[in-house]
């Protein structure tokens, strides 16, 4: 009766969702150790096993490229470029350690739809932690970069600054940027996963090669919109408190 | 057939996860007109091509986010029925 709707499809293979594979208790509490755990750990030591590989081509460096310093260099190059574009020569260099960190990460975690696994991203929990770092360094930095002052006087900005009837809101607006940050990656990854599961669940005998053209769609371009999107918005917040230079 | 308390609700739940998606118009026109001014932009001045597309695509994504949040709704009265 749990999933009524989707029985009277007459398809129960449907599947979407997160299991758990085993649990433990810690404090008194039930943890779950999910399927969303193994594919971010898939992901982490794909990327880490690449960055071991990059680091033992680039410390016997060449002059001129080859090959997989090539390709090494391409990468960084780009996202280099995309973080100095976007946030200026101050702010760059502090940030695009963790910029293209989180880039790479939430596209690798994107696509690897496309390799069968469920993509990290889908699960709220990664999400909302992607999410909070990037607020915490917004006002990381803000409290780093600007006086006190300005900062009150932001808070307050339509009013003066010695009326802050306005705060509640503008601190409303604060708490809303990681949700949703948060939430546009997570429906955007979740919907993409749901829609290739009722294709894949539903159409079970049909759905043989053209599928092909939805994995492109939802994995491979929705993936590195949405990755893009989410750093460019980062960079956004946190070059905001640079202004003042 | 008996209808139950808890088939009402489920059927109830699917009409509101109709009704939440419909959310999606908002994000669809709103995308419309960034794209079509981005195309007018492209029009006007070839050379900007790149920023454009990227202040476009960020604009989109994030008009994007209302229909998403139609698109939860909708997920959660369906999958995780908080009402039944």
């Amino acid at each position: 009766m749990n999933n009524a709707i989707l029985m009277t499809s007459g398809a129960d293979n449907i599947d979407f969702m997160i299991h758990g594979i085993f649990s433990y208790e810690i404090f008194g509490h039930e943890v779950w150790i999910t399927t969303s755990h193994v594919c971010i750990l898939i992901v982490m030591l794909l990327l880490a096993g690449f960055s071991v590989a990059a680091n033992r081509r680039m410390k016997r460096a060449t002059e001129v490229p080859d090959g997989f310093q090539n390709v090494l260099e391409l990468i960084v190059e780009k996202l280099d470029g995309v973080v100095y574009g976007t946030m200026g020569k101050v702010a760059a260099p502090k940030f695009v350690n963790y910029i293209s960190t989180i880039f790479v990460f939430i596209l690798m975690s994107n696509i690897s739809g496309l390799f069968g696994l469920r993509p990290p991203t889908a699960d709220y929990g990664t999400t909302l932690a992607l999410g909070l770092i990037t607020f915490f360094l917004i006002h990381i930095t803000q409290f780093k970069n600007l006086p006190l002052k300005q900062i009150w006087t932001d808070m307050c900005s339509p009013l003066p600054p010695w009326l802050p009837l306005w705060l509640p809101i503008n601190l409303i607006s604060e708490i809303a940027v990681p949700i949703s940050l948060s939430l546009r990656l997570f429906a955007n990854v979740l919907s993409g996963t749901v829609m290739m599961a009722l294709v894949y669940g539903l159409l079970s005998k049909v759905a043989l090669i053209w599928p092909a053209a939805l994995h492109v769609y939802f994995d491979l371009f929705s993936g590195a919109i949405q990755t893009y999107v989410f750093c460019m918005l980062t960079m956004t917040y946190i070059s905001q408190n640079y202004e003042a230079e | 057939m008996n209808i139950t308390g808890h088939d009402l609700i489920m059927a109830c739940s699917a009409i509101g996860a109709g009704l939440a998606v419909i959310a999606g118009i908002g994000p669809g026109i709103g995308q419309g007109i960034a794209a079509g001014h981005g195309a007018a932009a492209v029009g006007r001045n070839p050379g900007a091509k790149g920023d454009i597309m990227s202040t476009m695509l960020l604009g989109q994504a994030v008009a994007e986010t209302t229909g998403l949040y139609g698109l939860l709704i909708a997920m959660l009265l369906l999958f995780v029925q908080p009402l039944a």
